[in-house]
Order: C-alpha cells, then sequence, then structure tokens
C-alpha cells in the first residue's frame, strides 16, 4: 500500500523537477538538468508501475471500487459557506478536494502517460542537446507531465479542469519554445486561444454537472448518474451539460470546428510534437469524457453529436493530410483523425474501445513524431519530404522503427493499430441504426486515406529516389543511442501493445476490456433499456459471446483498405525522383489546391471570428467588434463629449452676447445715456458769466423778498 | 419844506442798491463792478444808519446797533476790496482782459 497511500508523490515529483528548473536551471549544467528532469519522470514511472500493481490488489478486495485519496479539502467546506441548491431543490455545499482517484481507466492513462512521457524525456536529452535553452525546455516538459497527472489522477472535475488548463499553458509555452520566431509565438497564441473556446463550454459543463448533481467529484456524479427515474428535465439539462463537456473536449483534443491550432503547433520542438500533441494533451479530452460516461450515455443525443463530430473530424483530416508537404504536418493531420476515430468510438458507446485506441496510438505515434524527429535530425533540420528519398539504408534504425509504426496505424494485423481500429469500427457497424452504417463508412474510408498518406510519407522519405541537396547528403546520420532507444521501445511496444486487446472473435480473452469493465459497465444495474432509442448503449461493452460471420467480414475489408491504400502509394511515390507529381494534382488540380489550403478553414475564421480579413469593406468577428466599437468611440461617445463641449462654448457666446448687449447696453449704459440726453438741454443755461451767477442770485432774492411781503 | 423823515433815507438807500445792483449785473469792466459792490455796501450802510437813527429816537440815545453794525460793514468793505481787487490783478495776469464776459470758460 506504499505506492497507493503516495500517489500524491507521482505528479509531486516533475512539479520538483519544474521548480527546480525554474529556481536554479540556469546555473546547471546540462548533465544536471537531465539527472533531474529525466530522473524526476522515471522515478515517476516507477512509482506508477508499483501503484498500478498494488491498486489491482486492492480492487480485488474491495469489488473494484475506484481507489480515492483526498489531501485537503481545497474549495468549499463543511461550514455551509458554499451552499446552493440544487436543480431538484435539495442543499448541497460546493466542495472540491485536492484528491486523487484510481481505477483501471486512470491507472490505463498513468501507466502511457507516464511510461511514453519517461522515453521522451530520455529522446529529448539527445534531440535538444544543441538547442539553446535547455533547462527551460525541461523544465516545461516537467510542468506538464505534472499538471497532465494532476488531470488524470483528480477526483474532481475541478482539480481535472487544473490539470487541462496547465497542460495548455504548457502547450503555449512549449510550441512557442523558439518565441523569436513570429510564427512559433503565433502558433503558440493560436493553440491557447482555441482551447480557452473549449474551456468556456468545459467550465459550463461544470456549473451545470454542479447545479445537477450538487457535487463535482466524480464518485458523486456517477451515484447520481447510476441513479434511477431522472425526470426528463433532468436528462434535457444532462444532455446539455454533456454537450458543453464535448465541446471543451474538442477544443482539447482537436475536433472540428477547433482542430486548427494543432497543424499550427508542429512549430514546436518536435519531442514536444509528440508527447504533447500525440500522446498525452490531446487525449485529455477522449479521457474526460471517458470519465463522464455515465452523464453521457443518459444523453443519447449528445453520444451522436460526438460520434459524428468523431467520424467526421477522422476524414476531414485525412483528407488534408493526403497532400501535405511537411512531414510533421503529415503526421499532425493523422493525429487529429485519429482522435477523431476514439470519438467516434466513445460516441457509439464503445468506451473501452475507443481507450484502447487511445492507448496504441499513444505508442505508434508518439513512435512517428520521434521518428519523424530523428529523420529531421539526420536532415541537418529540413522537414519537407519533397527534399528527401532514399534515406532507408541511411538511417536504419530511424526507418524499421518507423516503418512499425507506420504499419500499426494502417491497422495492418497483428500490430497493434489494427486491433484498436478494428474494433472501432465493428462497434460502429453494429450500432443500432442506418446512419451508423455511414459512420463505418466515413471511418473505413479514413482508415484507406490514413493508409495512403502514411505509406506515402514511407516512400517520400525512405524509399524513391534522393532529392535533397548534396551538402545535407554527405551529413546524415543515425541518431545517438539516447534518441534511437525510446524508439526500439516505441516500436516494440506498436508491435505487441494490440495483444492486450486480441478479440474475442479471434479467440482472444479481450483483456484490455475486460479490466476496463469496473468504469464502464453500469455497475450493478443496466438501466436505460427501456429507453430503447439506441439499445446498443445499455452497455459499455458489447456482449459477444458468439462472433458473426459479418465481423471476419469486416475485418478482411478493414486489411484490404490499409492494402490498397499501401498499394495506391506505392504505385504513385516509390520511384518519386526530384519534381514528382502527386497524383491527386494530375486527376483533379481544384481538389489538390482545396487540400493543399486545408479548405481554406483558417482563412475562413479570420474573415468570420477573428476579423483579421475583410470582406469587402466589412470586418466581421472579434476584430470587426474592435473596429465598430472604436467607430462608435470615436464618433457617438467622443461626438457626445465634443457636443457637450461645443454647447457649452454656445451657451458662453450668449451669455456673453447677453452681457455685453443686453446688461450693460441696457442696464448700465441706459441710465448714463439717458442722464446725456437730459444734460443736452440741461447745458444750455450754462453760460460761465459770473454776471449771470449775479443775476439768478438776484432773481433769487428778489423772488423770497415778494415771498416774504406778500405772504 | 419836506420833513426828511427816515423814509426818505430808506428810498435813497433802496435807489443807490438798486444802482450797485444794475452796476454789477451789467457792466462789462472788472474795476466798475467792483465799484458797484461798494455801491451796494454803503447802500446798505445808508440803510443801517438811518434805522439807527429811528431807533434813538424810540429807545433812546443808546440804541446805536445800527452805527456799530455799519462800522462793521465799512470793514468789512474794505477787506472785500482789497480781495476783490486782488482776484482782478490775478484774473487781468491770465486774460490780458478786464472784461467779465470773456471769462467763460465754464460755458459748456
Amino acid at each position: 500500500m506504499l505506492f497507493l497511500n503516495n500517489i500524491w508523490l507521482i505528479p509531486l515529483l516533475p512539479a520538483l523537477g519544474a521548480a527546480i528548473m525554474f529556481f536554479f536551471g540556469r546555473k546547471l549544467q546540462k548533465s544536471s538538468v537531465n539527472a533531474v528532469c529525466v530522473g524526476v519522470v522515471v522515478l515517476a514511472f516507477l512509482m506508477a508501475c508499483g501503484t498500478v500493481v498494488q491498486y489491482n490488489a486492492w480492487a480485488d478486495g474491495h469489488h473494484h471500487r475506484p481507489f480515492e485519496k483526498i489531501i485537503y479539502t481545497w474549495l468549499g467546506s463543511d461550514t455551509g459557506h458554499l451552499n446552493f441548491v440544487t436543480q431538484n431543490g435539495s442543499q448541497a455545499a460546493f466542495q472540491a478536494d485536492a484528491g486523487f482517484l484510481l481505477d483501471p481507466l486512470s491507472a490505463i492513462w498513468l501507466l502511457f502517460v507516464t511510461g511514453v512521457g519517461m522515453l521522451i524525456h530520455i529522446y529529448s536529452t539527445g534531440y535538444m542537446a544543441h538547442e539553446g535553452g535547455y533547462y527551460r525546455f525541461f523544465g516545461y516538459l516537467n510542468l506538464f507531465m505534472f499538471s497532465m497527472l494532476t488531470l488524470i489522477l483528480a477526483n474532481n472535475y475541478v482539480l481535472l479542469f487544473v490539470g487541462w488548463e496547465g497542460v495548455g499553458l504548457c502547450s503555449y509555452l512549449l510550441i512557442g519554445f523558439y518565441f523569436q520566431r513570429k510564427s512559433a509565438s503565433d502558433a503558440a497564441n493560436k493553440a491557447f486561444i482555441v482551447n480557452r473556446i473549449g474551456d468556456a463550454g468545459f467550465i459550463l459543463g461544470m456549473f451545470f454537472i454542479a447545479w445537477l448533481c450538487g457535487s463535482l467529484r466524480f464518485v458523486d456524479v456517477n451515484a447520481f448518474a447510476h441513479a434511477a427515474n431522472h425526470s426528463p428535465d433532468t436528462l434535457k439539462y444532462i444532455m446539455a451539460a454533456t454537450l458543453l463537456l464535448f465541446v471543451g473536449a474538442c477544443g482539447k483534443s482537436a475536433q472540428l470546428p477547433l482542430y486548427v491550432w494543432l497543424p499550427d503547433a508542429m512549430e514546436g520542438p518536435t519531442p514536444v510534437s509528440a508527447l504533447i500533441h500525440a500522446a498525452t494533451m490531446v487525449t485529455a479530452g477522449v479521457y474526460m469524457v471517458a470519465r463522464s460516461n455515465a452523464l453521457f450515455l443518459l444523453a443519447p443525443t449528445s453520444m451522436e453529436v460526438v460520434a459524428i463530430v468523431g467520424a467526421l473530424t477522422a476524414i476531414f483530416a485525412a483528407s488534408i493530410g493526403l497532400v501535405q508537404n511537411d512531414i510533421k504536418r503529415v503526421l499532425a493531420y493523422s493525429t487529429v483523425s485519429q482522435l477523431g476515430y476514439m470519438f467516434l468510438a466513445l460516441g457509439v458507446g464503445a468506451f473501452a474501445a475507443g481507450v484502447f485506441h487511445v492507448f496504441t496510438h499513444a505508442f505508434f505515434k508518439a513512435l512517428l513524431f520521434l521518428g519523424a524527429g530523428s529523420v529531421i535530425h539526420a536532415m541537418s533540420g529540413e522537414q519537407d519530404m519533397r527534399n528527401m528519398g532514399a534515406l532507408a539504408s541511411k538511417i536504419p534504425v530511424t526507418y524499421r522503427t518507423m516503418l512499425i509504426a507506420t504499419l500499426a496505424i494502417a491497422g495492418i494485423p497483428p500490430f497493434a493499430g489494427f486491433f484498436s481500429k478494428d474494433e472501432i469500427l465493428w462497434q460502429t457497424w453494429t450500432s443500432e441504426g442506418g446512419a451508423y452504417r455511414i459512420l463505418w463508412g466515413i471511418g473505413y474510408i479514413t482508415a484507406l486515406m490514413t493508409a495512403f498518406y502514411m505509406f506515402r510519407l514511407i516512400y517520400l522519405t525512405f524509399y524513391s529516389k534522393p532529392r535533397m541537396s548534396h551538402e545535407v547528403e554527405h551529413h546524415i546520420h543515425e541518431s545517438p543511442a539516447s534518441m534511437t532507444m525510446p524508439l526500439v521501445v516505441l516500436a516494440v511496444m506498436s508491435l505487441f501493445a494490440g495483444f492486450l486487446g486480441w478479440p474475442h472473435s479471434l479467440g482472444g480473452s479481450d483483456r484490455f476490456a475486460r479490466y476496463l469493465d469496473p468504469v464502464f459497465a453500469r455497475g450493478e444495474a443496466r438501466v436505460l433499456v427501456e429507453e430503447g432509442k439506441s439499445g446498443q448503449l445499455a452497455a459499455g461493452e458489447k456482449e459477444e459471446e458468439h462472433t458473426s460471420p459479418t465481423e471476419y467480414l469486416l475485418m478482411f475489408l478493414s486489411v484490404g483498405a490499409a492494402g490498397v491504400g499501401w498499394w495506391m502509394a506505392g504505385r504513385s511515390y516509390s520511384n518519386a525522383d526530384k519534381g514528382y507529381t502527386e497524383p491527386i494534382a494530375a486527376a483533379a488540380p481544384p481538389v489538390y489546391k482545396t487540400l493543399l489550403n486545408k479548405y481554406y478553414v483558417d482563412e475562413g475564421y479570420d474573415y468570420v471570428f477573428t476579423g483579421r480579413r475583410k470582406i469587402g469593406n466589412v470586418r466581421l468577428g472579434t476584430m470587426g467588434l474592435g473596429e465598430a466599437s472604436s467607430w462608435f468611440d470615436t464618433n457617438v461617445v467622443d461626438g457626445a463629449v465634443n457636443a457637450a463641449g461645443w454647447l457649452t462654448r454656445a451657451s458662453a457666446t450668449l451669455s456673453s452676447w447677453w452681457d455685453k448687449w443686453i446688461i450693460d447696453g441696457i442696464g448700465v449704459n441706459g441710465p448714463a445715456i439717458l442722464a446725456r440726453m437730459l444734460s443736452y438741454p440741461a447745458r444750455l443755461f450754462e453760460a460761465g458769466l459770473v454776471q449771470w451767477y449775479a443775476l439768478v442770485m438776484t432773481a433769487g432774492l428778489v423772488g423770497f423778498v415778494f415771498y416774504y411781503v406778500y405772504h | 419844506m419836506l420833513d426828511i423823515s427816515t423814509l426818505h433815507y430808506l428810498v435813497l438807500g433802496a435807489a443807490l442798491f438798486l444802482l450797485g445792483v444794475i452796476g454789477v449785473l451789467t457792466r462789462r469792466n472788472v474795476v466798475i463792478v467792483l465799484m458797484s459792490i461798494e455801491l451796494i455796501l454803503n447802500a446798505v450802510n445808508l440803510n443801517l444808519v438811518a434805522f439807527s437813527r429811528y431807533w434813538q429816537g424810540i429807545h433812546g440815545p443808546s440804541a446805536l446797533h445800527g452805527q456799530v453794525f455799519a462800522i462793521f460793514v465799512i470793514t468789512d468793505a474794505a477787506a472785500e476790496a482789497a480781495v476783490g481787487l486782488g482776484i482782478l490783478i490775478a484774473f487781468f495776469r491770465n486774460k490780458e482782459t478786464v472784461n467779465v464776459d470773456e471769462v467763460h470758460l465754464l460755458k459748456w
């Protein structure tokens, strides 16, 4: 129980590595950085192995319950400060802990995240050996491991979201690792912003769940979901909540329409693409939906949406990948496409199949990216496949491991991808409803495309004629052991990992799906049979006691599709020399142009959502809103201010006129003018002569005398 | 023969007064105006003395009030004449003329 009780150490170790890099990394030697950062991840992997072993033993004696360990209460309290009223009117206290949950689902994720993460850390010591910012890179990688492990091991949605945001942050930091390049920093911004859009949906979904269930802990939410008798209103809200959660998953796991950040994310160093954008971060969305399977099963409409979006994404991205020339872009679109498969699986209720595909995909996609990194390293930084060719004999380890990975992703038995992809297609075909046959068809065509573009990659890179310049040709060398060893380990996993899910139809016991039964089976009761709508949703796993012949037929068809794709690629590219023509360009140039330009989706988003390009004279989107606001501010608000100013000046002019002409004119000057006018006649009496004064005096005197005498 | 009574003196005094006033009001020469003012004052003196005599006739020989006052008037006339002539000198220095109607600086 040592490992299990100290499960909190698993995320903490990489966090410690990141902290050491943050504080002391600048002064450390590269070997010290290696020792610290790679060492903590190796330790985390070993701990993870021990933990899972102990969990399996523990679970056997505890009804296969999830193991929960709560470290402390992070949000909320028992004192009732954060009480709120849930949808059915009862009181609930909001509480989110820093707690860890281990059940088969998180155990699987834990193992491959730490395992593949460890291999990629080792690979990076070789790949990044000559790059600047070494300690920064490993610090960010460790921070990423910490966030991803928090996400996987969280026992409630809030802590999961903390990890979710953390991996988004690390994705931003790592994509923009070469931040002096504008394209890299733009790509980092794009990744973070598009992710954020999904996060808005996630948060709203969390609000709904909290309101419905009263708690955000997985055990509580599952208990709520498994309860019988949900009212139609509750089911509507659950549908809303699950759709919003899926929006979050679309952002993180690059589904339509929020996939646009993933191809641009190839600006980051190749180990970053391998770890984050192939094996771990992009699977977080799948993890979250799988974790919420109890809620999704209550909302058939949401599941249909998930399946349709997944299938459409798969074929959409595969079609773009057919014509891309950058080796990493092909792999990026391949990742989006394979993620579409995973969501298709989740959407038809085949949760275990989806998780199985995540598991196998992590190995072969990481291997493909690391191999591409090895090729780029050998080609002195060249990434364009038009300038490669005939590398097979020169970098044999890389070639052989990438070939194994390509066989795996194309779905050729007995490599890993065959089992997982075939299971998904089979589950889709047998779902109730004719529409699922269409989805199967979409998945089928995508499988053909996958084989085509992956073998195109192999032929253009490793076969065909050499198309590179002579100096590059001279420098081609196999990568050091630190890089080739992880390739070999991953190739072994790509070969053998599929055997864990060897299906019943071929005589196996499907141990992978059985291991996941406690997570996806509906506990004791198999409810929703009375729902009737989508019968296949009644169980997370189809009960196949007998295998119908259709399964063998479909299996044969999938292998056939892979083979046809391989053959078509071989026909077009195996002898490609300088200036080779793309078959699609020769057959239908407008189609080629559209695919090469990624269906102009980025441009479309620029027109509609960001507003970086104008439509005629009108700018839409965020920048359009900015322009409109600016126009409003300049014309309306400032116009009002100017009007107020004008009004003040006009009233001042009026006041001054009033003061000058009315007050001063009439009030002040009036009496003066009156006095002056009256003075004109009055002046006439003045002569200035003394004798006149004397006369007037005399007249007055006479008047007095007369008055005195005659009165 | 007619008895010369007080009335005759008063009439004479009034006539002299009237002449003096007319002289003040109508003569152009400043000196003549001053002389007329003297004439007025002397007319007043005559009045005063006449009334003093009248009063002596009624209240006895000690009713000399009029005559005393006439002495005052004479003194006053002398002083006034001096001042008047001073003004005349100043007047002449400024204006080079002794015609009163040429001093009308206060005329508008």
